[in-house]
């Protein structure tokens, strides 16, 4: 059984212009101990997602879900009390910027210490000792004296260890990073990823890792899953999806990077996520889509199987190439 | 101008900041930028690498002129630019433009876009009509790829890399000869980040400008550069050529950043030269070389001796294990 499923989760803002969308209709499962990537450009509601399962949303998020399961407990019926004693302690997050999550009027040690005492209790004693001995698994230098040490004399690097000391304080089953490198310089990037990769394989926990760094993504994770403007659009083994995306957006974002480019020019994706306003109606990728037709201004796309990747798309891609409709289905599709 | 002088060069070019220590009246200095030597061409493009804190985006304010150096030199075509220099001149800041890495804050969100533009012309080109500034602004709109219509929007009502078009634009409305990029794409989305990317290199094929390309994002520099320099803090510790300096990277900070640097192929394994610890403090660098407490292949001799910028194979190192195949 998987560690996590959702199923169907979709989550809307009130704001002033109206109801707007940020999550539609994504499913994803993670099991035991597995590296899952979300890779996504801003807007694609990869952070909203997953900040919707932790209920670290707003009150004007209004959260849907045919299933939220973790850990065999179901998060949809379960009361706001009993999901405190969940998260943070089986389910921790860790978030982009170091220097604005942690609380700049406490000293490091008290915050580490403080998930603890929530959640595990114990001595003062017994609580500062693990500690410390967090600190010394996330690798900061003199963890005795970096205990009474306020965020702000600490360097970025220094203060994700932190944060990530403090997510792992209780063991969790699951750890989701945000971005969690994004702010930070490449070889620091380096020593983070390779301190989350060993941790996962000591205590065994299973990882999301949200990012927009195909690098990242292709250097980590097992499997992948690309969001777009809410949508989840595919979902591959990492090698799979490198070597043949399905979904078109997914394949445009591939030749857009640099190191994929030949010659001085880079294929583009033209224009940008739509917004509240600009909604398409059929497939919301099918404004810029290089392949798209009538049917994917019309209808909204269908998810493909298994072995095209699930792709959220009328014509999912096989080598580059999109698979051709049966005729008298598209005929008639279009015409309903 | 004939082959020898090149468009932009720097020459030792050295800032210190003066600061005032924990101790009372203790003086002391942050060496953000020490001894840093370049050449620039028309039509060619330099990029500066290297950690937050190296010095990158220092050398871009003096380049811009909004400070100037404690020592060393500049030189735009024929003036030289140095500490004793006072005000520069307009034509002078004029030749040398800068785009900020984050559009959202470099644009001014109660001026539209036009005023935006036309901004520049105004303060340094006052004898120019309104009629004649409004449609310099214009071709400057369509040439970076936006609507006439946005000419009167507000920054607000556009996407990150719209804004970043602006921002190219604005700083091409004084005929610049250099553009100083100080991490133009690092705000945007990949897929953006290709656009901006390409509008880049159109206009420097049109205009022949030259680049200071600021940035941490090796694949982007790989992408774009033809001469790399790669800073460690504050001085150069390799410079050459973009394919000598990726393909086969003499000093072990470059060969660190190379393979810290994640590759988007899962297929592609490498060998991780694992760094340890962090940048030390510019006010206090390390004695010798500034890289060796970090530095895998160190030797007793880089804690005592700085080693200079010496050409090796083709570029130029300052370490002093480049020669050795290590």
């Amino acid at each position: 059984m998987s560690l996590l499923e959702i199923e169907n989760l979709t989550v809307e803002f009130q704001t002033a212009q109206g109801q707007f969308r940020a999550v539609d209709g994504v499913s994803l499962s993670v099991d035991q101990g597995e590296l899952m990537a979300i890779v996504g450009e801003s807007g694609s509601g990869k952070s909203v997602s997953m900040l919707a399962l932790m209920g670290l949303l707003p009150w004007t998020a209004t959260i849907t879900a045919d299933r939220l399961e973790f850990d065999g407990i179901d998060l949809v019926r379960q009361s706001a009390r009993d999901r405190r004693k969940v998260i943070g302690k089986d389910m921790a997050m860790i978030f982009q910027e170091p220097m604005t999550s942690l609380n700049p009027c406490f000293t490091v040690g008290f915050q580490i210490t403080e998930a603890l005492k929530t959640h595990l209790g114990g001595s003062r004693a017994t609580r500062r000792a693990r500690a410390v001995e967090l600190l010394n698994l996330v690798g900061l230098p003199e963890p005795e004296r970096r205990l009474n040490a306020f965020p702000h004399q600490l360097s970025g690097g220094m203060n994700q260890r932190v944060m990530i000391a403090i997510a792992i304080a209780c063991r969790p089953k699951l750890l989701i990073a945000d971005e969690p490198t994004t702010a930070l310089d490449v070889t620091i990037q380096a020593q983070i990823l390779d301190l989350l990769l060993d941790l996962r394989e000591k205590e065994g926990m299973a990882l999301i890792l949200i990012t927009h760094d195909m690098g990242v993504v292709a250097e980590t994770a097992e499997r992948v899953s690309v969001q777009y403007a809410g949508q989840k659009v595919e979902e591959q083994k990492v090698r799979d999806l490198f070597r043949d995306p399905h979904h078109p957006y997914t394949s445009a974002l591939l030749s857009a990077l640099p190191e994929r480019a030949q010659g001085k020019k880079l294929p583009t994706l033209p224009g940008v996520v739509p917004g509240l306003f600009d909604r398409p109606e059929g497939c919301l990728f099918a404004p810029r889509c290089a392949h798209a037709f009538d049917l994917c201004h019309k209808r909204q796309a269908v998810q493909a199987g298994a072995e095209d990747g699930f792709a959220l798309c009328h014509t999912p891609l096989r080598k580059g190439v999109p698979t051709s409709l049966e005729g008298a289905s598209l005929e008639g599709q279009v015409r309903s | 101008m004939n082959a020898q002088t090149p468009l932009l060069s720097g020459n030792d070019l050295t800032r210190h900041y003066d600061i005032t220590g924990k101790r009372f009246g203790e003086k002391l200095s942050v060496k953000a930028l020490q001894g840093v030597s370049f050449q620039l061409d028309k039509g060619e493009t330099l990029a500066v690498v290297g950690e937050s804190g190296c010095g990158k985006s220092t050398l871009a304010r003096l380049i811009t002129m909004i400070e100037s150096p404690t020592a060393g030199s500049f030189r735009i075509g024929e003036t030289v630019v140095d500490r004793d220099t006072g005000k520069p001149g307009k034509e002078l800041r004029a030749a040398v433009q800068i785009v900020f890495q984050d559009p959202y804050s470099s644009l001014n969100p109660r001026q539209k876009v036009g005023t935006i533009l036309a901004e520049p012309l105004l303060i340094n080109h006052p004898e120019i009509s309104r009629a004649d500034r409004e449609k310099k602004a214009r071709d400057m709109l369509a040439l970076v790829g936006l609507r006439p219509e946005h000419y009167d929007r507000y920054p607000h009502m556009f996407s990150g890399g719209q804004r970043q078009r602006i921002a190219v634009a604005r700083a091409l409305m004084m005929n610049p000869k250099v553009l100083v990029l100080d991490e133009p794409v690092s705000a945007l989305d990949l897929s953006v980040q290709a656009q901006i990317l390409n509008l880049l290199v159109d206009l420097q094929d049109e205009f022949g400008l030259a680049y200071l390309f600021i940035s941490h994002d090796l694949s982007v520099v790989r992408h774009m550069a033809d001469r790399v320099m790669v800073m460690y803090l504050g001085r150069p510790v390799e410079y050459g050529e973009r394919d000598e300096i990726f393909n086969n990277p003499k000093h072990p900070y470059t060969k660190a950043l190379l393979s810290a640097t994640p590759v988007a192929d899962p297929e592609h394994t490498k060998q991780r030269l694992k760094l340890e610890g962090e940048l030390p403090s510019p006010i206090n660098p390390p004695a010798g070389c500034a890289f060796h407490p970090r530095c895998p292949v160190a030797i007793d001799r880089c804690a005592k001796e700085r080693p200079d910028l010496e050409a090796v194979a083709g570029r130029d190192v300052s370490c002093w294990r480049a020669g050795e195949s290590v």
